[in-house]
């Protein structure tokens, strides 16, 4: 087990250093790129914080579509080869739930801001 | 320095030019820049824009009509009356300058965003779906006869193109296969017609002033297709930018598009636009997936890239909209 303070807490510490101490100090194309930086390290943050639960879920709704075990990764692999062969498509009973779920857990760490994502929010998640 | 070859280059082809100032970078990547200049004139200065591939640079990307043919559908969309800007000159080998062309400079906005929040263009704002329709409608009547050769496109082959980038990327995303599914279950076929596709007309590739629409730029992707791929990329929602309810760049409505573009005698297919719509959302996405990969493998390893890569999500998630919506 690795000591404290956790990731979190220090990717946090320096995008609020940046966004308050250095963004005052910058202008132009430079204050345009560590917009970006801070977006980044801030987007870091959202996923360290979210990732492992919203992976366990999508592991166990992957399951019970697929009928079989593995990791996030050779999962998805596996519905996106079925339905490209076809044998998943929308009428398959849990398919949209796992991919609004899956979606709107990924905009979430992506792009909280999104409109489209925040209107889907508005409908209870 | 730039302004000496354009200095020369302008008192050859424009009658009581005297040199050029003010030579500033608009954009460039390593094969393609814009560069805005004046030129000092007797009758007052001339505002012009340069597009060029600097010298070394001369193959276009595949996709790409090239910046010869640019030149000549900006000279044609401009004698038609669709806005654009006049084509003043074709680099020549002794311009020294590369291949590209001198146009008028427009002046007016080009941020999409500005453009749907800053009060100077509010007036305009509700007339430029409308306004949209009959300027693609003008677009699609270009001459076919005075084109400039160019890449033909339907449906089908785009389908199998974008299966192919997707595939490439060796990045599984189940809400893409679904799309791909889709769009091949609802391939509209070949168009009963073919005409002039801009490619990439949408907010964003607009000038445009209080008084609307003054210029339609970036004519790298026009082609030969089914000309309602227009009306269905000026709706994808990443060009709305927030204005989610305003299909047409966050403007307006479809039915405004629609009834712009009938006005000016031509007719909507209402399918094939939604099918190009769900097409473009897709390409968006897929081209996000690209940019991850340059930056990967790249030489451009800049934040803002990687950042583009995580913005593919926005693409699923205004897919699942369009192809599983939730209800209202």
């Amino acid at each position: 087990m690795q000591d404290e303070p956790t990731p979190i807490e220090l990717t946090k510490s320096v995008a609020d250093f940046l966004r308050n101490d250095i963004t005052p100090l910058i202008s132009g194309h430079q204050a345009f790129k560590l917009r970006v930086a801070i977006n980044i390290l801030d987007l870091v943050t959202r996923q360290l914080t979210r990732e492992e639960g919203s992976d366990a879920a999508e592991v166990e709704r992957l399951r019970a579509l697929l009928g079989i075990d593995g990791s996030v990764t050779d999962l998805n692999r596996a519905l996106a080869e079925r339905i490209a062969k076809g044998e998943i498509d929308l009428a398959t009973p849990g398919l949209a739930e796992h991919l609004w779920a899956t979606t709107m857990d990924k905009l979430a760490v992506d792009q909280p801001n999104y409109a489209s994502y925040k209107r889907e929010q508005g409908r209870g998640g | 320095m730039i302004e000496a070859e354009l200095s020369r280059s302008a008192q050859r082809w424009c009658k009581g030019a005297t040199g050029v100032t003010g030579a500033a970078k608009l954009s460039g990547g390593a094969s393609q820049e814009t560069w805005r200049f004046d030129i000092t004139h007797p009758d007052g200065v001339i505002g012009t824009i340069l597009r060029r591939s600097p010298k070394g640079y001369g193959a276009a990307p595949t996709r790409a009509a090239g910046l010869a043919a640019e030149a000549q559908l900006m000279q044609l969309a401009f004698e038609a009356g669709v806005p654009s800007p006049r084509v003043m000159h074709v680099l020549v080998p002794e311009d020294d300058l590369g291949t590209g062309f001198i146009m008028q400079r427009v002046e007016g906005e080009t941020i999409a965003r500005k453009i749907l929040r800053d009060d100077e263009f509010a007036a305009a704002r509700p007339r430029l779906a409308r306004q949209i329709g009959g300027i693609l409608a003008g677009l699609h009547k270009l001459p076919q006869d005075k084109l400039p050769a160019l890449r033909s496109r339907g449906a089908t082959q785009e389908i199998a193109e974008f299966d192919r980038d997707y595939r490439s990327l060796n990045w599984p995303k189940p809400v893409f296969e679904l799309a791909l599914r889709w769009l091949r279950d609802h391939d509209p076929g070949p168009s009963g017609e073919t005409t002039l596709v801009h490619g990439d007309f949408r907010n964003g590739n607009l000038i445009i002033g209080a008084d609307g629409v003054r210029a339609v730029l970036d004519w790298e992707l026009a082609h030969l297709g089914d000309p309602m791929e227009d009306l269905g990329w000026v709706c994808v929602n990443s060009w709305r930018f927030g204005e989610i309810d305003k299909p047409v760049g966050g403007f307006g409505s479809r039915e405004d598009l629609f009834a712009g573009y009938e006005a000016a005698g031509r007719k909507v297919d209402p399918e094939r636009v939604k099918f190009w719509e769900v097409m473009g959302t897709l390409r968006w996405g897929i081209m996000c997936g690209g940019m991850m990969q340059r930056f990967r493998e790249g030489p451009d390893h800049s934040m803002e890239r990687a950042m583009i890569g995580r913005r593919a999500s926005e693409t699923e998630i205004d897919l699942l909209r369009l192809l599983s919506p939730r209800g209202s």
